[in-house]
């Protein structure tokens, strides 16, 4: 079955906000080999000009995934995640990401596109901060295969 | 806005390599990035389901493969100074179970934004002969 097309619009969240830690920055650094002991240490940062340990470029799909994920359960969307494929993905950073960020995420259904068996979901999550101010633009596109 | 602490953008030239990096994946890789994420899909690490759904085996996460192709960038520009990346996922990344695959990765100069100080830094991510993603591109943000 298709994604459905009339979902274009729909946006889920805030939900409760994902609290930035040292920990997971050092943890997520590891995991793509970003070498920076701006990753690891308060005083490497510090000397960098952040406040605290500053995330890797692509931690917010940490946040993101999980937003997304409110999409891809909702029933009336209809999309199989056993037949997603990731077809896109795109960052836009209006200033980094530290440790002590509280992060929340709302996620809008920017567009679906169905053809030849293969449905296109591009998602685009705001990213804001407590004070409501913006941190990110992450606008994802799952390719969704119909099954055969 | 430029960041005080980013590369310096007088002496860049386009076409010029300003890093580049070889990366070993392996499982060990796959089933880091799936802890640290949060992205615990099956297809990373689970060779019969991977073929259930139509894949020649384990894949590595697209995610993965972008975020490491941001750190080499990072390594130049510094933390924190990409301001917009971008990328298409073209291919995937298969990663057996026991052995390698080994991802070169190279980043260049795309473009430069005088008035804004911003380079554009094209990534070209290789595997086995084949460009893994399109148009992967990093704004970064120059002193």
């Amino acid at each position: 079955m298709p994604v459905n097309t009339e979902a274009v619009g729909r946006a889920y969240g805030p939900h409760e906000p994902y609290e930035v830690t040292r920990v997971k920055i050092r943890e997520f650094a590891d995991a793509v080999d970003a070498l920076s002991f701006a990753h690891r240490s308060e005083e490497a940062a510090r000397a960098e000009g952040y406040t605290d340990v500053v995330a890797p470029t692509t931690f917010a799909v940490l946040i993101a995934q999980q937003a997304e994920f409110h999409v891809v359960v909702d029933p009336e969307v209809g999309v199989d995640f056993s037949r997603v494929v990731h077809a896109d993905e795109r960052f836009t950073h209006h200033r980094p990401i530290v440790a002590g960020d509280l992060i929340s995420a709302t996620v809008h259904i920017d567009d679906v596109k169905a053809r030849g068996g293969i449905s296109m979901v591009t998602t685009r999550t705001e990213l804001t901060d407590e004070d409501g101010a913006p941190v990110s633009t992450v606008i994802s596109t799952l390719a969704v295969r119909e099954e055969a | 806005m430029s960041a005080d602490n980013g590369p310096a953008f007088e002496g860049l030239e386009v076409g010029q390599v300003v890093a580049e990096r070889q990366v070993v994946l392996t499982r060990d890789s796959l089933v880091r990035y799936a802890g640290a994420s949060g992205d615990f899909n099956p297809i990373h690490y689970n060779d019969a389901f991977a073929e259930s759904v139509g894949l020649p085996g384990v894949i590595a996460h697209g995610m993965l493969t972008l975020g490491i192709a941001a750190s080499v960038v990072e390594e130049w520009a510094g933390p924190g100074n990409v301001v917009d990346l971008q990328t298409r996922f073209a291919r995937p990344i298969p990663v057996p179970a026991m052995g390698e695959a080994v991802v070169a990765f190279t980043a260049k100069v795309g473009a430069l934004d005088t008035e804004a100080r911003f380079a554009r830094i094209d990534i070209l991510v290789e595997f086995d002969g084949q460009k893994i993603l399109a148009k992967a591109q990093a704004v970064v943000a120059c002193a």
